[in-house]
C-alpha cells in the first residue's frame, strides 16, 4: 500500500469518526432536562438533585410544545421551555427538602401531571420552621362530603352595603380570621337569622365579613395564581369552562382514573365557583383542603407542594369574589 | 445549438480529473451525512429545530431541485456521500485502483433488476411515509442510515454502484430530470471510443475505476445514468471525454423513454400534486391523516397516493395519447414517447412546489446552524432567529413563473415528441395545462 493511501484512509476514517465522536461526547456532557406533554412523559429527569446553599444551574429543552418551569413555594420566575430551543435558569436553595417543580404552561389535557422533584441535601441555616397541620385537617372536615346549600341569595350579594350594616349589627366574633376560615359563608348565614335583617341584608353581611379577611394585595395576587395556574380548567370568570373543560369532561376513566363510575365521570366537570350552592357552603378550611391535597380521581391537582399557605388563602378569598361583589 | 466544452479549459480538466479535489469535498459531504444521523438520533425530537431535518429535508432540497438539478443535472450524485463508503470498500482502496479480482462477490445485478422499477418503488415507499419522514428527526436517521448501510451492503454483493444505479430514491427522479440540465458529460469522438482496446472507462485501469455506473461513455445518449463520478475522464487514454455546456432538455428531443422511465415522469408528477395538496394546503386534517401511518385513514390516504401516481394520471395520459393518435403505431412506444413531455413538466411542478416549502421554512436552517445539536449553543449569533416565511411576497409570483414556464416548457418539447410517438401535440399540451391548472390551484 503507498504511504498516500494510507495517509488518505487515516484521515479519513480519524475525521469522519472524529465529527461523530465529538457530536456524542458534547452531547452527553450537556444534561438537558426534557420536557413533554405528561401522555409524552412529562418531565425527564423528573428527580433533581441539589445541595443546600450550592447555585443549581439547569438546561431545558421542550420535545413537543411549549412548556413553563417553575418550582413550587420557591421565589423565582418561570422559565419558558419553547420546542427545539435550550432555556437556563440557576437556582439556590436554603433549605433542605423535597420541592416540586412543575409546568407553569397551559400545555395540554394533563398540563398539571407534569411534576417533579428537587431534593436538596445538606444542612439547614436558620432554625427550621415548626410544621403545623392544615386547618382542614385539625378541624377534621371530609373534603370529599358534599356541601351544597338549599338556599342562594337574589342577587349577588354587595359588601358595601353591608358595610353600613356592618358596625352596628355585627357580632365581634363573627370578623375574626379563625370564624372566617373555619365557616361557610352559608353558616354565617344562618348565624345572623337573629338580627331581623332581611335574606338580602344578610347576604350582604356575609359579603362584607369575608372582604373584610382579604386585601387588595392578597386579591390581586389570588387573581393572578388563579389565572396562570386554575383558569385553564376553572375558567377565567370561575365558571367551570376553562379550555380543558371540555376535554376533562369528554376524557372519561381512561384519563382521569377514575375507578367508580358514574359518580366520579361526574366529579370530572371542573367546580363552578359561580354557582352559589356550591360556593356558599363551602369554608375557606374545606377549599384549602383541597387545594392542599387536590380530588383524586377528579383531575384537580394537589397545590400543596406548590402554593404557600398565603398564596392559597389569597387564592381562595379570590374564589368568593366570584359569589360576592367587592368595592374596587 | 452547439456545445461548448468546459473541459477545454486546463483548469476545470484538472480540477475535474485530478482525484483530491472531490475527494475532499466527499469527506466533507460523508462528516456532513454522519454528523446529520447524528443529530437525527441525539438532537431534539422537535423537527423545525433539529439539524438533520433542517439541513437534509430544507437546505439540501433546495440545493437540489432549486440549482442542482436543473443547473448540474446529476451534479449533485457526483458528490454524494452515500455511496462512497461501499465504494471503498468494493475496491478495496480510497485512491488505489481496484484489484484485478474483488475480493467481494462483485455479482451483476440481476437483468429484471437493470431498470427503474425498484427506483420507482423506493422512491414511492419514501414518498407515502414523507410526513412522517420529514417532520421526525429520528425517522430521518434511520432513512439515512439505512441508506448507507443498504449502498454499502449492495456494493459488497454487486458490481459497480448497484445502490445508486437500481435503488436510490433520489437517484431515480434525478436521472430522469438530469436530461433538462444544460451540462452533460459525452465522448468528443465515438469513432475513438469504437477502437480503443480494453475500454478502461467501462473495465477500470491503474488511473481509476471501470464506470461506476455500468455506462459505456462511447454509447450515452442521454444524461439519465451518467453519475458525472469522473471516473472515465480519468480513465480514458485517448482525451476522449467531455465535460459540455449545452441548451436546456437537449437529452428530450429525441425521446428514448421506457416504461420505467415514464413511470418515474408521473410518479414525480403526482407526488407533487399530492405534496402540494397535502403539505402545502391548508387542510389540516390531511396533514394528520398523512401523519398518521398504518391508521385505517392513512391506508385511504396511501390508496389514493397510489391511485393518483399509478393510476389516474399514466390512466388520462392514455386517453390523452389515444385520443391524439395519428399514425398507427404500438401504443406503448406512443405512450412512453409522449411523456417525454412531462419531464420538463414535473421539474417546474416540483420547484414550484419547492419554492413555497423551502423559502416558508428557511429561517429554520440560521437556528439550527448555530445550534446543531439542540445544546443550546450559539455558534454564529443566529440561534434565537424566529421563524419566520421569506420572500413570501415572490412566492406566488415565481411559482407562477415556474408553473407557466414549465407548461410552455412541456409544450414545446410536446411538440418535438408527439410527432415521433406518432400523435397530434394537443391532447398532451392539453394534458399538460390542465395539470398545470390543477398545481396553480393548489399551490396559490
Amino acid at each position: 500500500m503507498k504511504p498516500s493511501e494510507l495517509l488518505t484512509r487515516i484521515v479519513i476514517t480519524v475525521f469522519n469518526l472524529g465529527v461523530v465522536a465529538l457530536s456524542l461526547a458534547l452531547w452527553a456532557q450537556t444534561p438537558l432536562i426534557h420536557a413533554r406533554i405528561a401522555e409524552g412523559g412529562g418531565w425527564s429527569p423528573n428527580v433533581i438533585q441539589a445541595k443546600v446553599g450550592e447555585p443549581l444551574h439547569l438546561k431545558f429543552t421542550s420535545d413537543d410544545v411549549m412548556h413553563g418551569f417553575s418550582v413550587g413555594q420557591m421565589e423565582m420566575q418561570p422559565v419558558d421551555i419553547e420546542p427545539g430551543k435550550v432555556s437556563e435558569t440557576t437556582l439556590t436553595f436554603t433549605k433542605p427538602g423535597i420541592y416540586t417543580f412543575f409546568c407553569t404552561r397551559w400545555c395540554g389535557l394533563n398540563h398539571w401531571r407534569m411534576r417533579g422533584t428537587v431534593k436538596v441535601t445538606g444542612s439547614e441555616t436558620g432554625t427550621p420552621e415548626p410544621v403545623t397541620p392544615p386547618l382542614y385537617v385539625s378541624l377534621g372536615l371530609d373534603l370529599d362530603k358534599p356541601h351544597p346549600v338549599p338556599f342562594a341569595p337574589a342577587g349577588r350579594p354587595s359588601a358595601a352595603n353591608g358595610q353600613k350594616l356592618a358596625a352596628s349589627l355585627l357580632n365581634a366574633r363573627f370578623t375574626t380570621p379563625d370564624y372566617y376560615r373555619s365557616h361557610a359563608p352559608a353558616q354565617l348565614f344562618d348565624n345572623l337569622r337573629s338580627t331581623g335583617l332581611s335574606d338580602s341584608q344578610r347576604w350582604d353581611l356575609v359579603a362584607t365579613v369575608w372582604q373584610s379577611n382579604t386585601t387588595p394585595a392578597g386579591l390581586a395576587e389570588g387573581k393572578q395564581l388563579f389565572a396562570q395556574n386554575c383558569a385553564a380548567c376553572h375558567g377565567e370568570f370561575g365558571g367551570g369552562n376553562g379550555v380543558f373543560a371540555d376535554d376533562l369532561a369528554a376524557a372519561g376513566t381512561a384519563s382521569m382514573q377514575t375507578m367508580n363510575g358514574d359518580m366520579a365521570m361526574s366529579m370530572q366537570t371542573p367546580a363552578d365557583f359561580t354557582n352559589p350552592q356550591r360556593m356558599l357552603g363551602a369554608s375557606p378550611a374545606l377549599l384549602q383542603g383541597k387545594i392542599l391535597r387536590g380530588g383524586m380521581g377528579t383531575g384537580m391537582p394537589m397545590w400543596g407542594t406548590i402554593f404557600t399557605h398565603e398564596q392559597i388563602w389569597n387564592v381562595i378569598a379570590y374564589l368568593y369574589s366570584f359569589q360576592f361583589d367587592y368595592p374596587k | 445549438m452547439s456545445k461548448f466544452e468546459l473541459t477545454r479549459f486546463p483548469l476545470i480538466k484538472n480540477l475535474l480529473k485530478n482525484r483530491y479535489p472531490q475527494l475532499a469535498v466527499f469527506v466533507l459531504m460523508l462528516a456532513g451525512f454522519l454528523f446529520a444521523i447524528t443529530a437525527g438520533f441525539v438532537g431534539t425530537p422537535v423537527g423545525s429545530h433539529n439539524f438533520s431535518i433542517v439541513f437534509v429535508w430544507i437546505a439540501w432540497w433546495a440545493i437540489l431541485i432549486l440549482v442542482a438539478v436543473p443547473f448540474f443535472g446529476r451534479g449533485w450524485c457526483a458528490v454524494c456521500p452515500i455511496p462512497v463508503v461501499g465504494d471503498w470498500l468494493q475496491r478495496g482502496a480510497v485512491l488505489e485502483p481496484a484489484p484485478k479480482m474483488s475480493k467481494w462477490l462483485n455479482l451483476r445485478v440481476p437483468a429484471k433488476f437493470r431498470n427503474m422499477w425498484m427506483q420507482n418503488i423506493s422512491f414511492t415507499l419514501v414518498a407515502l411515509f414523507s410526513s412522517v419522514i420529514l417532520t421526525t428527526p429520528v425517522v430521518t436517521s434511520v432513512v439515512l442510515a439505512a441508506m448507507l448501510f443498504l449502498s454499502i451492503g449492495l456494493s459488497l454483493v454487486f458490481e459497480r454502484r448497484a445502490f445508486c444505479r437500481y435503488l436510490c430514491p433520489v437517484g431515480g427522479f434525478i436521472g430522469l430530470y438530469a436530461q433538462t440540465a444544460p451540462l452533460e458529460l459525452r465522448v468528443k469522438d465515438k469513432n475513438v471510443c469504437a477502437h480503443c482496446a480494453g475500454k478502461p472507462c467501462y473495465n477500470g485501469s491503474e488511473l481509476g475505476s471501470g464506470c461506476p455506473w455500468d455506462v459505456f461513455p462511447g454509447g450515452l445518449t442521454k444524461n439519465t445514468y451518467c453519475g458525472l463520478c469522473m471516473e472515465c475522464l480519468r480513465t480514458c487514454p485517448h482525451d476522449n471525454i467531455a465535460i459540455n455546456l449545452r441548451p436546456f432538455s437537449a437529452d428530450l428531443a429525441k425521446p428514448s423513454a421506457k416504461l420505467d422511465e415514464t413511470f418515474k415522469a408521473f410518479i414525480m408528477l403526482g407526488a407533487s400534486l399530492v405534496y402540494a395538496y397535502v403539505l402545502m394546503g391548508s387542510n389540516g386534517s390531511v396533514k394528520l391523516v398523512a401523519y398518521s401511518v398504518f391508521s385505517p385513514a392513512w391506508f385511504g390516504y396511501a390508496a389514493g397516493f397510489l391511485a393518483v401516481i399509478f393510476g389516474i394520471l399514466p390512466g388520462l395520459f392514455w386517453l390523452s395519447v389515444k385520443f391524439g393518435a395519428i399514425k398507427t403505431s404500438s401504443p406503448g412506444k406512443q405512450f412512453t414517447t409522449a411523456a417525454t413531455a412531462l419531464i420538463p413538466l414535473g421539474l417546474m411542478f416540483w420547484v414550484a412546489f419547492s419554492l413555497s416549502f423551502v423559502l416558508t421554512n428557511a429561517t429554520y436552517i440560521f437556528a439550527a446552524i448555530s445550534d446543531p445539536l439542540g445544546l443550546g449553543w450559539n455558534l454564529f449569533g443566529t440561534a434565537a432567529t424566529a421563524w419566520q416565511p421569506m420572500l413570501s411576497s415572490l412566492v406566488a409570483p415565481t411559482q407562477t413563473l415556474a408553473l407557466v414556464g414549465g407548461l410552455a416548457w412541456s409544450a414545446r418539447t410536446a411538440q418535438k415528441s408527439a410527432p415521433q410517438a406518432g400523435i397530434s401535440s394537443v391532447p398532451v399540451i392539453v394534458y399538460c395545462l390542465a395539470a398545470t391548472f390543477l398545481m396553480l390551484w393548489l399551490l396559490l
